[in-house]
C-alpha cells in the first residue's frame, strides 16, 4: 500500500525515513506545539516550498534541464489567483477560475519556450529562459491596472479560510479551530498529494526516459526515444506543478506582488533547495525546502542568543552578530554542496546501499 | 527479393570533405555483410548516415523499399534499424538492467506512459533480464553502467541493440578493446542472429579471421567511396583491398 502509493520509489535510507516522518510529523503538528503565526507562516512557506521545489527538481534533477524561468510560472499561479480573486470577489469559483487561468497560461507558456528553444544548446536555453523570465517580471511591474504594479494585489479568500471563519467556538487543545488553521492543513494535503503525484510520474516509464535523456541524450534517440517531445512534456509538466504550488502560495499569504512570487532570489533559493536536498530524488526537495526555510528564518534569531552569550568575546561577538547571519547561511550552503555533492539525500541514500551491499560474502 | 536496407548514391560533405561519397548499396534480409576499410574510410559516418544521427547531403534511404531519408534517428529506430554504437555510448548512472530496459521499453512503445510505476510493468523487466544473460551480466545487473569494466561495457551496449530487437542490426566495431576471451560472446551472439533468417546484419570490424568467418559478403570503402563488393574470398583476395587496406592491416 505504502509502497505503491509512493510509486515504489521508498526512502532507501532508514535516516531518510526518519527524516521524513519528522518534517511530515512536525507540518502537521506545527499549530499545536509552535505557538504563533511566525511559526505557522514558516510550516506553511516550507509546503508550498516543497512543491516548487520538487516541480524545479523534476526538470533539473530528472531532465537535466537547466532553466531559469521556473519561478515565472509560480509567479503565473500567484498572480491567477490574486486577479480572479480581486475581480470576481472572495469565492470558491474564482480560485477556480484563477488556477485554470493560470495553468493555462503556463501550459502555453511552457509548450511555446519548450518548443522553440529545447532543440538549442542547455546553455543557450538557460539564457532564452532567463530572458522570457526578465521580460515577464518587467511585463508583471509594468501592467499595474491588472497586476497591482510593485506594490502587488492583497485580496479576499473565499470565507472558509479566513481568520474571522471558526469552525467551534472553544479552542481545540489551545489552539482555535478558524479558517487559518483549515488552510493550513488544506495546504498540507494538497502538498502531500502533489508531491505523491510528481513522485509518480518520475517513476512511471515516462519519467525513466526523461532520466535515460539526462544521462545521454543521443543514445535516448537511437532508442527510438524522440527526445524533444520529452523534454518539452517535463518542461510543460513542471511548469503545472510549478503554477499549483504559485496558486497556493497566494491563497495562503491573501497577497502577491512581484517580490513574493517572481524575484530572482526566489530562482537562486529555489536551486539551493534543489542542490542541498539532493538533485534527481524528489525526496531532496521535502528534506531541502524543509532545512533552506527554517535556517532563512530562525538562523538569526540563533545567532541572537549566540551573540549575546558572547558579548565579552570581541571577535566572536561581532562575527555571530544577528546582522551577519547571511554570511554564515552562505557558509553553511557552500560547506554542504562541498560535502553533499549529490545533496543530503543522495548521501543518506549512497551509506544505506553501501551498507546494504558490504555484508559478508557480497 | 526486395532489399531489407539500400542506399543510393549516399554523400555526405563536412566543408570541402567528401566523408562518404555516394555510396550505393543494397542489403538483402538474411544476410551479414561486413563493411571494412582504412581508418578515416567513412564506415562509421556511413552508419551514422543510415542510422539517421547525420543528415546526408545527397542521396537516398531505403527500409524494406521505403524512402526513409527524411526520418529523424529516433523514428527510424522505431522503423526497425538498430545500431550498437562504436565508442560505447551508454546511461553512465543507470543500472545495467535499466540500460536495457530503456530499450525494451522503447520497442514496447510504453515511453509516454505517465501513470503506472514503471516496475509494474514485469514483462520488460523480464525480457531485459533475459537479455542480459545472453550476454553473461546478469552478476551485474544492479552496477550502475559506468562502473563496469570495458569488455562488459561493451558487452551491455551489443545487449541493447538486441534488446530493440531490430530488423537490420549495425555493429561498429562491436569487439574493439575486448580481451580475448570475451570475444566469442559477441560472435555467438551475432551467429545466433544470422539463424533468423529475416534478420539483415551489417558489421564493421577489423579482425580480418572475424570477417572472414562470419560475412556472406564484403564491401570496401576507401576515402568514403564504395571500392569493392563481392564474395568473402574474392574481395579479401582482390588486388584493391590487399593495397588499400589488407596490406596495411596486415603489416601491423
Amino acid at each position: 500500500m505504502l509502497n505503491h502509493l509512493l510509486s515504489g520509489d521508498l526512502p532507501r535510507s532508514r535516516v531518510l525515513a526518519v527524516v521524513l516522518v519528522i518534517i511530515l510529523a512536525g507540518l502537521l503538528l506545527t499549530p499545536f506545539i509552535f505557538p504563533g503565526a511566525k511559526a505557522l507562516n514558516v510550516a506553511a512557506k516550507i509546503c508550498y516550498f516543497i512543491v516548487l521545489v520538487a516541480s524545479f527538481d523534476l526538470l533539473l534533477g530528472y531532465t537535466g534541464i537547466v532553466s531559469f524561468a521556473h519561478t515565472m510560472f509560480f509567479g503565473i499561479g500567484a498572480y491567477g489567483i490574486a486577479i480572479a480573486l480581486t475581480h470576481m470577489g472572495p469565492t470558491w469559483t474564482g480560485v477556480a477560475v484563477g488556477v485554470a487561468g493560470a495553468l493555462v497560461i503556463s501550459l502555453a507558456l511552457s509548450l511555446l519556450i519548450g518548443l522553440f528553444s529545447l532543440r538549442v544548446k542547455a546553455m543557450f536555453y538557460a539564457m532564452i529562459t532567463l530572458a522570457v523570465a526578465s521580460a515577464f517580471m518587467t511585463m508583471a511591474s509594468q501592467f499595474s491596472d491588472i497586476t497591482g504594479g510593485e506594490d502587488g494585489l492583497s485580496f479576499k479568500v473565499p470565507e472558509l479560510l479566513t481568520p474571522g471563519f471558526s469552525l467551534r467556538e472553544a479552542p481545540f487543545l489551545g489552539v482555535s479551530l478558524d479558517g487559518k488553521l483549515i488552510t493550513f492543513y488544506l495546504l498540507i494535503a494538497v502538498t502531500v498529494v502533489l508531491f505523491l503525484l510528481m513522485l509518480r510520474i518520475v517513476n512511471s516509464p515516462f519519467g525513466r526516459v526523461l532520466q535515460a535523456i539526462r544521462e545521454n541524450e543521443f543514445r535516448a534517440e537511437a532508442l527510438g526515444y524522440r527526445t524533444v517531445s520529452y523534454r518539452t512534456s517535463s518542461n510543460v509538466l513542471s511548469a503545472m506543478f510549478a503554477t499549483l504550488a504559485g496558486a497556493l502560495m497566494a491563497l495562503w499569504m491573501r497577497y502577491n506582488g512581484p517580490d513574493t512570487s517572481l524575484s530572482f532570489e526566489i530562482m537562486i533559493d529555489l536551486l539551493l533547495m534543489v542542490v542541498i536536498g539532493g538533485m534527481g530524488t524528489l525526496y531532496g526537495a521535502v528534506v531541502g525546502a524543509a532545512i533552506f526555510i527554517v535556517a532563512q528564518n530562525y538562523l538569526q534569531e540563533l545567532m541572537k542568543v549566540a551573540s549575546g552569550a558572547a558579548t565579552n568575546v570581541p571577535l566572536l561577538r561581532d562575527l555571530v552578530h544577528p546582522d551577519r547571519w547571511l554570511l554564515w547561511l552562505g557558509l553553511l550552503f557552500i560547506l554542504s554542496v562541498y560535502k553533499f555533492p549529490a545533496g543530503i539525500v543522495g548521501k543518506l541514500r549512497l551509506g544505506a546501499w553501501r551498507k546494504r551491499t558490504a555484508q559478508p560474502g557480497a | 527479393m526486395p532489399f531489407a536496407l539500400e542506399t543510393q548514391e549516399l554523400t555526405i560533405r563536412f566543408g570541402g570533405h567528401v566523408a562518404v561519397d555516394a555510396v550505393s548499396c543494397a542489403f538483402e534480409p538474411g544476410t551479414l555483410t561486413a563493411i571494412v576499410g582504412p581508418n578515416g574510410a567513412g564506415k562509421t559516418t556511413y552508419f551514422n548516415l543510415i542510422s539517421g544521427q547525420l543528415k546526408a547531403s545527397a542521396g537516398r534511404v531505403f527500409l524494406h523499399g521505403q524512402d526513409i531519408s527524411a526520418l529523424s534517428a529516433p523514428q527510424r529506430s522505431l522503423r526497425g534499424i538498430g545500431r550498437a554504437f562504436q565508442l560505447t555510448n551508454l546511461f553512465p548512472n543507470l543500472s545495467v538492467l535499466e540500460n536495457i530496459r530503456l530499450a525494451v521499453q522503447s520497442r514496447a512503445g510504453l515511453g509516454h506512459n505517465l501513470w503506472s510505476i514503471w516496475s509494474s510493468h514485469r514483462a520488460l523487466i523480464t525480457r531485459a533480464e533475459e537479455v542480459l544473460e545472453t550476454v553473461a551480466l546478469t552478476a551485474k545487473r544492479d552496477m550502475a553502467a559506468s562502473a563496469l569494466p570495458h569488455g562488459d561495457q561493451r558487452k551491455l551496449e551489443v545487449a541493447i541493440l538486441m534488446a530493440l530487437e531490430p530488423d537490420v542490426f549495425m555493429f561498429d566495431e562491436p569487439t574493439a578493446g575486448m580481451s580475448v576471451d570475451e570475444v566469442p560472446v559477441i560472435l555467438d551472439l551475432i551467429r545466433g542472429l544470422k539463424t533468423q533468417s529475416d534478420k539483415t546484419i551489417l558489421l564493421v570490424e577489423h579482425k580480418m579471421d572475424v570477417v572472414r568467418e562470419l560475412s556472406d559478403r564484403i564491401i570496401v570503402l576507401h576515402n568514403g567511396a564504395l571500392v569493392a563488393d563481392g564474395e568473402p574470398a574474392e574481395v579479401i583476395a582482390s588486388p584493391i583491398v590487399q593495397e588499400a587496406y589488407l596490406g596495411v592491416e596486415v603489416a601491423k
